[in-house]
């Protein structure tokens, strides 16, 4: 229950954040990737904004042993295999993202926003995702 | 190169994305998780066990402008792509964040700040990505 109102108030905050920030803005997306035109460096704020703030608490979360809302045991990713997945994955990715300027968070937040064409990627999205479980578990 | 500077919001754009690092970093030591949206929402598609907390994280993101309404007038939200344009988009970015494990949040902003290499490779392969894809649809086509 706790951990379950936690991660509302945690997916509120990080939608606010997206608003606040213009990431869920498409436009300002593509006017961010878009370096040879008119060219707004703002995303290159909200990622060192959260980077900054970020680290400090994964500073903290690499000394601690158990979490301190819901007593676990703290663990962190341990993966640090470099491959094709992870390069193909995020090239495709990355040509998604530039074609809609929208990326996973930004795609819910255009959901809630009422966008009908946050709620065509969204569903496409999730079919990609599914889709990538099937052929993972053919 | 020209600045944009229109449209350019280096304020607002440095605070929200302290909100966004403060929300991954209060998850990371909470609650251990991480703030990668395309892990939360594929946890729910490959049976994971805490489904519950994953749900109400991206009712609250569906919910921030509904709420954010109450209060303001929303922002801008300019889809600047054709249906057909946003569902190719939708596709890629599924299958791409599912492939490399992560996408803007949970490589860029989660994994930049633990410093991992492969975070970092990541991040470096989706932004030239989407760098030469606008320049192709912008300048090219």
């Amino acid at each position: 229950m706790k951990m379950n109102l936690f991660g509302l108030f945690i997916g509120l905050l990080f939608g606010f954040g997206l608003l606040l920030a213009g990431m869920a803005n498409p436009a300002k997306v593509q006017g961010f990737l878009d370096i040879a035109g008119l060219w707004d460096p703002s995303l290159a704020f909200v990622m060192g904004g959260g980077i900054g703030v970020a680290l400090v608490f994964f500073a903290k979360a690499k000394k601690t042993s158990t979490t301190l809302l819901t007593h676990e045991v703290m663990k962190l990713p341990t993966s640090t295999v470099i491959d094709k997945r992870l390069i193909l994955g995020s090239i495709a990715f990355g040509i998604g993202w530039g074609i809609g300027g929208i990326c996973p968070g930004p795609a819910l937040v255009a959901v809630g926003s009422g966008s009908l064409g946050g709620v065509l990627f969204t569903a496409a999205m999730l079919a990609g995702m599914f889709l990538f479980e099937k052929l993972e578990n053919k | 190169m020209q600045i944009d500077l229109a449209h350019f919001t280096p304020i607002a754009s440095l605070i929200g994305g302290a909100m966004i690092g403060l929300a991954a970093g209060l998850l990371i030591l909470l609650a251990g998780r991480i703030a990668g949206i395309a892990g939360i929402i594929g946890g729910l598609l490959t049976g994971a066990s805490d489904k519950n907390w994953r749900i109400l994280f991206m009712a609250g993101l569906v919910l921030s402008p509904v709420i954010w309404r109450w209060f303001a007038p929303l922002p801008e939200l300019n889809m600047v792509t054709s249906p057909v344009g946003l569902i190719v988009a939708g596709l890629l970015v599924g299958m791409g964040t599912r492939y490399a494990n992560g996408c803007t949040s949970g490589h860029g902003i989660c994994g930049l700040s633990r410093f991992s290499l492969r975070s970092l490779v990541a991040v470096v392969s989706f932004m030239s990505a989407g760098f030469v894809t606008v320049f192709v649809i912008k300048h090219l086509i």
